[in-house]
């Protein structure tokens, strides 16, 4: 471990890990966001639309 | 079991299986990346790479990663083009910036494993500028499907570019087999068996189960939002007529 850190190699393999991480973090982050932006779209349109068809008093 | 074409079909019962297997494959990959990446760490030295063999256990996976999502992607394009499956576009079009993130990874760990191994961040071998092709074919796949309005012609433009592209696959698999590269060869998936000792090998194939089941959970989680994007649209349709 602290051959990441300190050793020879550690400007190469820190930064390989530090992107990979960071990559994969950001595929989690869109892809949930993604998802959970056109669930609440689909809902907000379904519940305005059954709004519309309940009969107004 | 239900095979996969089935769930492709159906959107109802994909949404529901996904429903459950989404974090089902995110907490398998979770578990099998801290086995790697723990394994990973304790495993020796390379004797000629010194610590740099720990940027192994990253670009390799990446590496399998690009082509198999890539495999996915034409696969998926090929139901929608020929039996148009209803989920299979939506299979299609989230598997692609999935596979040119991997496709990106494996590129830039590459290039900071290949700069103090090879004394180079890039160089144009068979193997690298097949990957790099890769890389753009994901990157025209997305750009085409944006770019075009109506959406079953960006389907079926969308889906013969990846089959096009798949003729690439074999190109880069095979490239330090045909060409004389800098990149190494085969040394995991090779006639004879891999040439790695156990201490690398294992906490490699961990990763790459890792990588495989992480990408599983992701693309059903975007497959997931296809479908909501499409039944918003559908939604918004329904409220412009009415």
């Amino acid at each position: 471990m602290a051959d990441l850190i300190t050793g020879k190699y550690a400007a190469f393999i820190g930064p390989a890990y530090a992107i990979t991480a960071a990559t994969l973090a950001a595929m989690i982050w869109t892809s949930l966001a993604y998802a959970r932006r056109w669930r609440k779209r689909t809902e907000e349109l379904n519940a305005a639309q059954q709004a519309s068809r309940e009969p107004q008093a | 079991m239900i095979p996969a074409p089935a769930f492709l079909a159906n959107p109802e019962r994909f949404m529901a299986f996904s429903r459950w297997a989404a974090p089902m494959f995110g907490a398998i990959a979770l578990l099998l990346a801290a086995a790697g990446l723990w394994l990973g760490f304790a495993a020796p030295e390379d004797y000629q790479q010194g610590a740099t063999v720990k940027i192994m256990f990253i670009h390799v996976p990446a590496a399998w990663m690009s082509m198999f999502v890539y495999v996915c992607m034409g696969v998926a394009s090929f139901l929608a083009l020929v039996f148009r499956h209803a989920l299979a576009d939506a299979a299609a079009q989230a598997a692609a910036p999935l596979g040119a993130a991997f496709t990106a990874l494996a590129l830039i760990t590459g290039s900071l494993w290949g700069r103090p191994m090879w004394g180079a961040w890039w160089v144009w071998d068979a193997r690298l500028t097949s990957v790099l092709v890769l890389f753009l074919f994901y990157l025209a796949y997305m750009a085409l499907r944006a770019s075009l309005d109506d959406e079953t012609k960006a389907a079926r433009a969308g889906a013969i570019l990846a089959l096009v592209g798949l003729v690439n696959l074999p190109v880069v698999h095979w490239s330090v087999t045909w060409w004389n590269t800098l990149h190494q060869g085969a040394s995991v998936f090779r006639k004879g068996g891999s040439t790695l000792a156990p201490v690398f090998l294992t906490p490699l194939l961990l990763m790459g189960l890792a990588y495989m089941a992480a990408f599983g959970a992701l693309w059903l989680v975007r497959i997931r939002g296809e479908v909501w994007r499409k039944r918003a649209e559908a939604a918004a349709l329904r409220a412009a007529r009415a």
